[in-house]
């Protein structure tokens, strides 16, 4: 077990000691929240009832652009072979990495996010839920993004594959981490069940990524 | 590989193992199978456009029916086809289960695309415009995206072998999370507008238009697994005629440099 946290360390120490990463993600969802009233106009009313919509697909899209970095890296300088023939479990390797992922991208998504929901004129009230809902939520997106990385590892346009093929997979997230938060603000549905499900889909995504990104990983390093 | 042709408790998944067996049996059923999709097809359309009345509130446009139920069936079950496959692929290395797999992902999403089409057609007499955020109708769009990741992730990846695993892990990835999607989708309708306009699932539909919709079920059926057995032939002899040029490169070159062949 003690592999696992050093691999954890080792990821997190290589995201902040080479920089720019989660920058990039945090720049580019404050620029795609940005652009969101610049083209639908500057109508508050408007803007406070789609905002949770469109915090959480900017989120999405800003997560989606940091995952080929889960593998790349390690992949060029050949650090993953030796991960995967290692004596850790490639499975809990895999996790370890999308954990990384998750604490070095996922939560300072998560926690930016009230900051650009002043800038959509969400409801104050709202604020504690949105963070709460997306703090339970963004585990999803680092865990289904690990099998997307770890299949487009060798594709060609592997990026733009990436995209295709996890966007279908984070449509569950969304559902419910806006029917949370709409929930919170007055919405038809219970908070409760909605925030209920969302951190079931995250347990879910805790299982099914590592293994499925495992045996990815297992057929490309062969 | 290694079989014999006495071996009696081979089971059929077993002994369909062997490509030149599959190939002369699929050879041989081909013609019988691509006939009768073609005829009950034909039979089914007879009795939707002759004998099968118009619906009394639809009127014509219900013949669209015999033709876009059996293509959202035959979509769905594409997939539960590719995870099939790539459950044999993944865990008993079945040879052909691949290939199956290669074909069923574009034989899938078209008898998709074709539910989405037929069905945005008579969308638009019946509910007046031709897309409706309904949940079954996002649930195939979705569906018809899954089939276009895993089509996409083949044709990515060079190594034909690796291109198979991967999208066999897709494969069952989206098969795990597919109903996921689908309650999520259901969850999502119910909360932004009640399930009223659509109620085509009535709790009766009467015997005189179920008859031509089962015929035309079966005959689609049927040309589906026609139409995928076909694909996999095809496929086959693909790979087969892929490994001869190979060889054929190896061989000229072993002949025209043998300092260069290891």
């Amino acid at each position: 077990m003690s592999a696992f946290w050093t691999l954890l360390k080792r990821d997190l120490l290589l995201q902040v000691r080479e920089g720019g990463a989660v920058g990039t993600a945090l720049g580019f969802y404050l620029i795609v929240v940005a652009m969101m009233p610049l083209g639908l106009g500057p109508d508050l009313n408007l803007l406070s009832r789609i905002a949770p919509g469109v915090l959480w697909i900017a989120l999405l899209l800003a997560a989606l652009l940091s995952l080929p970095r889960i593998f790349e890296a390690d992949d060029e300088d050949g650090s993953l072979e030796v991960i995967a023939t290692g004596d850790l479990p490639l499975e809990l390797a895999t996790a370890a990495k999308a954990l990384a992922h998750w604490i070095s991208t996922g939560i300072p998504l998560a926690l930016l996010a009230p900051v650009l929901g002043l800038l959509l004129n969400l409801d104050i009230e709202a604020y504690p839920v949105l963070v709460a809902t997306m703090l339970v939520g963004t585990p999803a997106i680092s865990f289904l993004g690990l099998v997307g990385a770890a299949l487009t590892l060798r594709a060609r346009r592997g990026g733009l594959l990436l995209a295709l093929l996890v966007l279908p997979l984070y449509i569950p997230t969304l559902i419910f981490g806006i029917a949370a938060i709409s929930a919170a603000t007055g919405g038809p549905s219970g908070f409760q069940a909605s925030f209920l499900i969302l951190g079931a889909i995250s347990l879910f995504s805790l299982v099914i990524g590592p293994v499925a990104a495992a045996a990815a990983i297992r057929f490309q390093t062969q | 590989m290694t079989q014999t042709n006495t071996a009696p408790q081979q089971s059929l998944t077993q002994k369909l193992a062997n490509p030149t067996r599959f190939m002369q049996l699929s050879g041989t059923l081909m013609p019988w199978l691509a006939g009768a999709a073609v005829a009950l097809i034909l039979y089914a359309l007879y009795l939707a456009f002759f004998v099968a009345p118009d619906d009394y509130q639809q009127g014509q446009t219900v013949k669209i029916m015999y033709i876009h139920v059996p293509a959202a069936w035959l979509g769905m079950m594409g997939y539960a086809l590719i995870a099939i496959s790539s459950f044999g692929y993944l865990v008993f290395r079945h040879p052909l289960a691949d290939v199956s797999a290669k074909a069923a992902a574009p034989l899938g999403a078209a008898f998709t695309f074709l539910a989405l089409a037929t069905g945005s057609l008579w969308g638009k007499p019946m509910w007046g415009t031709y897309w409706v955020w309904d949940a079954r109708l996002t649930s195939m769009l979705i569906l018809l995206f899954l089939y276009f990741g895993l089509m996409a992730l083949r044709s990515a990846i060079d190594d034909e072998a690796l291109a198979g695993k991967l999208c066999a892990v897709l494969g069952l990835v989206g098969v795990t999370i597919l109903p996921i999607i689908k309650f999520s989708v259901d969850w999502w309708n119910t909360l932004h507008q009640p399930a009223s306009v659509i109620r085509l699932d009535g709790p009766t539909i009467h015997s005189d238009l179920l008859w031509p919709l089962l015929i035309s079920a079966i005959g689609f059926s049927l040309l589906f697994f026609a139409l995928h057995m076909q694909g996999m032939r095809n496929e086959i002899l693909r790979r087969r005629l892929r490994a001869l040029t190979m060889a054929e490169v190896d061989r000229a070159r072993g002949v025209s440099a043998p300092a260069a062949a290891e």
